[in-house]
């Protein structure tokens, strides 16, 4: 067992947990916090499943995105859609080969350029839109540079300077099942991880929550039916409960009817 | 005219995107309110006047300003996600009216959230507090406070930014977050804060007493004897009435808006519906939906839930104003509800355009078209109307039936182009809360866009009039417009056409004069 070998397990569980736990942190404080009016960006769907309708356009084929900008569209659905196929490819160091993974190969492989071809469309545009490139900050380049030299590194792996994959994957399936394995000695490959880990460190801290925040944007997963159906958030019944107008106020008597 | 230059128009029919420019718009904001104003509506008075002009800032600013971020950030989901989960991929930054007009950065959406945000980071998150300067955060200083004063009161909340997001984000809900902050630590407008004041004191925005009130509408009943021969009502305080109807106080007598109140009246008379004005509720305007305030929102909210139980009506109507429907169609029910003591069978609250809508379908107005001839319409879709509530039972009522109300009465309507109208709509440029003659550069410029789309229309189609259907539309508009050639008289009201072109009917009202020695009884009952 190399020094290396150890020193990346004990990071990939650690990014492991601060990923997890992060993200999990942050979709329940966005679970528990109430939205106290109903702000659905209209015209809206009138019910729960026109609602998830909506949300599935928007998060598969970015609808809005698509009527503000057609440049960004282009490059956002090349990178957001191939980072999908890379990532499902890359689950077959996870788990057994099946039909379908195998079927998915190729898909994965390729892929990778449009990826490439997608974050420097979105690089590009950073640096050279003006109104763009005034609200980045050196965050925002970094997290496209991150990305792109994971990609870069990943597929100078795919297409030149091979590693030994089947190692990799025992060490991966290592990392599960608690029997450790040697990870290869690539700096490839160990660049290649380490970004990895860095990405997945930062996810919980940075705009990489838009994925799960998405979900809970309320003028977007709210339902259009305000005067149907009462809408309260429990700080707002609080008020209504103690007759107050103001949160820090005496109570005052209601109207009677 | 003006000591600006007022944007050129470019008769294309579409907005050309100007290229950034630094601080065009850099400078003081509003008339701020003074410490009574901010009494009045529940926030801290402990702050001075300075001389020349303004006043401090509340004692302990900097915490009482993190400490109102933090409790906002818990009551609001909308706040603290939109806080975290933007991305910077520029879907918004031209699509704001007021960064259009002004060319200023932090006229952006994305900019303008910014400027929170970046305090945000720097107190409320690991990235910002560790390494400020790598993801754009900053310190909470005077001048930070200043610019979320003045471009804070750049932004008209109306939400166009929200329709291109990608994850929805909503610069209304950060711009209203950052003035319940202001209004914590000493900063209120003046324009805002004094009117909610005369709200909570009088009734409306506008200070006009309930004797006042009841003076106007006697002379429009005049008015109206007058022009038609027939005796239409415009009751207030009226128990019993069947319909309470909340209407912006400009309807009142601000032009065009009280041609549209003698619309209302108009449909209600012939419909044989008996309706009534509240005293205590004179105002559909909720000012408190500006300013970020749950509490004052729905403070003022409330009167319109005791004026309809003292009044013991069955319906509540509101009248053309577009904040107004977006608190009433989408808050109100929240705020002030539940209207179980009302008439179940009709939505709670209703549009006036869904009343006279209906009736049109119904075939219980009789409409001659020809009364509105000399004109070529066009219709500006209301910002709230257009992206913050619905009319009738299908999303996207609250861009046809407007439409089809228009068509009803006149037999010139066109459209102005695709990416101005429906969800994709500009604001006028004096919404949420920037009506007030101390923003007026602003106010010009934050016009362009929709001035753009008319021109268009003006040169291609003749459109001579633009309906509005917002009472802040149609003061802003009429002000405005002469900047850009036009002239004052047209803008008009939705219900100004259905009044040219109703054709009374009905001899007499189903509701007798309080004061009338002779009421007829033979009136029909609604």
């Amino acid at each position: 067992m190399t020094f290396i070998s150890i020193l990346y397990g004990l990071l990939f569980w650690a990014a492991t947990l601060i990923l997890v736990i992060g993200v999990g942190r942050r979709v329940h404080l966005y679970w528990k916090v109430p939205a106290p009016l109903k702000i659905v960006t209209t015209p809206a769907p009138v019910t729960r499943s026109g609602v998830v309708w909506r949300m599935f356009k928007e998060v598969v084929f970015f609808t809005s995105l698509f009527r503000a900008s057609k440049y960004t569209w282009v490059f956002a659905i090349l990178f957001h859609m191939a980072l999908w196929l890379v990532l499902l490819r890359h689950t077959r160091y996870f788990m057994d080969m099946n039909s379908f993974l195998v079927f998915m190969q190729p898909f994965g492989r390729y892929a990778g350029f449009a990826m490439l071809l997608g974050l420097t469309g979105l690089l590009g545009r950073r640096m050279l839109v003006d109104r763009v490139r005034y609200i980045s900050a050196p965050s925002d380049f970094l997290m496209l540079l991150l990305l792109l030299s994971i990609g870069v590194s990943g597929m100078m792996m795919s297409f030149g300077v091979h590693t030994d994959i089947v190692q990799v994957k025992a060490f991966f399936h290592g990392l599960m099942t608690f029997d450790w394995q040697p990870l290869p000695g690539d700096p490839l490959l160990l660049l290649h991880l380490l970004l990895v880990a860095v990405l997945m460190i930062i996810f919980p801290i940075s705009k990489l929550l838009h994925a799960p925040g998405v979900f809970f944007s309320p003028t977007r997963n709210q339902v259009d039916n305000p005067r149907e159906k009462r809408h309260v958030a429990p700080w707002a019944r609080e008020l209504e409960r103690e007759h107050k107008l103001y949160a820090d106020d005496t109570p005052t008597a209601p109207v009677s009817r | 005219m003006a000591d600006y230059d007022i944007p050129e128009l470019n008769g294309a029919g579409y907005i050309k995107v100007p290229a950034l420019e630094r601080d065009t718009m850099k400078g003081k904001g509003p008339f701020m309110a003074k410490p009574e104003f901010q009494e009045a509506l529940h926030f801290p008075d402990d702050f001075e006047p300075v001389e020349g002009g303004g006043y401090t800032l509340v004692p302990d600013w900097k915490e009482k300003a993190l400490a109102k971020l933090d409790d906002l950030r818990h009551r609001y989901r909308s706040l603290q996600l939109y806080l975290d989960i933007c991305v910077k991929c520029g879907a918004c930054t031209d699509k704001c009216h007021y960064f259009i007009g002004t060319r200023d950065a932090k006229n952006m959406p994305v900019a303008r959230q910014d400027l929170l945000r970046k305090v945000y980071r720097r107190y409320f998150t690991f990235a910002g507090k560790h390494f400020p300067r790598l993801v754009g955060a900053v310190d909470l200083t005077e001048e930070v406070v200043n610019d979320w004063y003045n471009y804070y009161h750049q932004c008209s909340q109306c939400r166009r930014c929200s329709v291109y997001c990608p994850y929805g984000i909503d610069t209304a809900e950060i711009s209203m977050a950052a003035r319940e902050i202001l209004d914590t630590i000493g900063r209120g407008t003046k324009y805002n804060n004094e009117i909610i004041g005369k709200v909570f004191k009088i009734g409306n925005n506008l200070g006009l007493p309930a004797m006042a009130l009841a003076d106007t509408l006697e002379g429009l009943e005049e008015d109206v004897e007058d022009d038609t021969g027939i005796k239409v009502r415009f009751p207030l305080d009226e128990e019993g009435a069947e319909v309470l109807l909340i209407t912006p106080s400009a309807d009142f007598f601000a032009e065009p808006h009280v041609d549209g109140l003698i619309g209302y009246a108009k449909v209600f008379h012939e419909a044989g519906i008996s309706w009534t004005l509240s005293s205590h509720a004179s105002e559909a305007a909720n000012f408190g939906m500006f300013i970020g305030s749950y509490e004052n929102m729905r403070r003022i909210a409330l009167r319109i839930r005791e004026a309809a139980i003292r009044l013991k009506v069955r319906r509540i109507v509101f009248g053309e104003c577009g904040h107004a429907w977006r608190v009433a169609y989408s808050f109100l029910n929240t705020l002030a509800g539940p209207f179980d003591f009302l008439d179940p069978k009709y939505p709670v609250p209703q549009h006036i355009l869904e009343i006279t809508w209906g009736l049109i379908q119904e075939g219980r107005l009789v409409l001659d078209k020809s009364q509105n001839d000399d004109k070529v319409l066009t219709f500006h879709d209301s910002c709230n109307v257009a992206r913050a509530t619905r009319m009738g039972d299908r999303p996207g009522g609250q861009f046809e039936i407007p439409r089809q109300v228009i068509r009803a009465v006149c037999n010139h309507f066109v459209d102005m182009p695709a990416d101005t109208i429906h969800d994709a709509t500009y604001c006028c440029g004096g919404g949420g809360g920037l009506l007030t003659d101390d923003l007026m550069e602003l106010r010009v410029k934050g016009a362009q866009p929709r001035m753009e789309a008319l021109k268009y229309v003006t040169e291609q189609q003749g459109v001579t009039h633009m309906a509005a259907i917002c009472a802040i539309c149609k003061s802003q508009f009429t002000k405005v417009i002469p900047y850009y050639g036009f002239t004052m008289d047209q803008i008009v009201s939705v219900h100004q056409l259905v009044s040219n072109a109703i054709v009374l009917k009905r001899e007499v009202s189903v509701q007798a004069r309080p004061d009338a020695d002779d009421a007829d009884d033979d009136s029909d009952d609604a």
